[in-house]
């Protein structure tokens, strides 16, 4: 059963990241950025599941955390702000 | 035996719309239809996949939703400041028919 | 051959495509996002090899910190390469 979780997950990753290398602007290709953190975010929580540790949880909640702050930069940087 | 049936539904959803997010990303027209297909359906997923761990595993049910609660947090602010950047940037969604850009109403209305 | 193999083969194939995109581009805030994806797939890599710190300090600092710093940059000086 986790086999199927696993492979999904790793299509998800290489389909954000195809995205990421031929969007045409620069906007498709950070959607594609802050996918791509999203999905890694889950699929290491999944991965430490597979492994049976409970301390590595705590990289994904760093993600969780820490993720979405270059996206806002980026997208400032867009907006003419800064 | 309850829970673990529970978990592993919520995995299966969960995993299967990363998947479907993923797939709309790499298959919509323009910016905000990825935005659209992107960022919900991965949100829902992330979640899902989260909580149905926390379920498969209940010792770490705490930190689980501590994890949710800041992807539900921090997903849709990036998701907004994202789409006003690519708006602001000058590009035009894909439509059929001219002059259903609200957007631009709004703020001619806030600038006068 | 063991499953987990595959997926350290797969994730490192998309981490050469990204450092090799990152490298030859001439717009820099594409390349500050290809740098980004790099920090990311390397974290999942480290997670895998069973060094967590390592990757909890590779996502706090390569994809929050090194961003915001480059996009400064990128916004005091110029975005287009000659």
């Amino acid at each position: 059963m986790i086999y199927i979780y696993v492979i999904l997950i790793v299509l998800a990753i290489i389909f954000a990241a195809l995205r990421g290398l031929l969007g045409p602007t620069a906007s498709d290709r950070v959607v594609a950025l802050d996918n791509l953190t999203t999905i890694s975010t889950a699929g290491l929580v999944l991965l430490g599941f597979v492994f049976q540790r409970f301390i590595y949880i705590d990289v994904s909640l760093i993600y969780g955390v820490l993720s979405f702050v270059g996206v806002l930069t980026i997208a400032r940087y867009l907006e003419g702000g800064l | 035996m309850i829970l673990n049936i529970v978990g592993n539904i919520l995995v299966t959803v969960g995993t299967v719309f990363l998947f479907l997010g993923a797939l709309g990303i790499f298959r919509m027209p323009d910016v905000y239809s990825r935005l659209q297909a992107g960022t919900k359906a991965t949100t829902l997923g992330a979640l899902s996949t989260v909580i149905g761990v926390g379920f498969l595993q209940p010792e770490w049910i705490w930190k689980t939703l501590l994890i949710a609660i800041f992807i539900a947090i921090s997903n849709p602010i990036s998701s907004h400041a994202l789409a006003r950047g690519s708006y602001k940037t000058g590009l035009k969604p894909y439509m059929k028919k001219e002059g259903l850009d609200s957007y631009a109403e709004v703020e001619k209305e806030e600038v006068k | 051959m063991n499953w987990l193999t595959i997926v350290v083969v797969i994730l490192s194939i998309v981490l050469i495509i990204a450092a090799v995109f990152a490298v030859y581009q001439k717009d820099l805030l594409l390349a500050v996002i290809g740098t980004s994806a790099v920090s990311v797939v390397l974290s999942v890599l480290f997670y895998i090899l069973q060094a967590p710190d390592v990757a909890l300090t590779e996502a706090a600092i390569g994809v929050a910190l090194t961003t915001i710093i480059f996009v400064i940059t990128i916004k005091k000086t110029k975005r287009f390469e000659e």
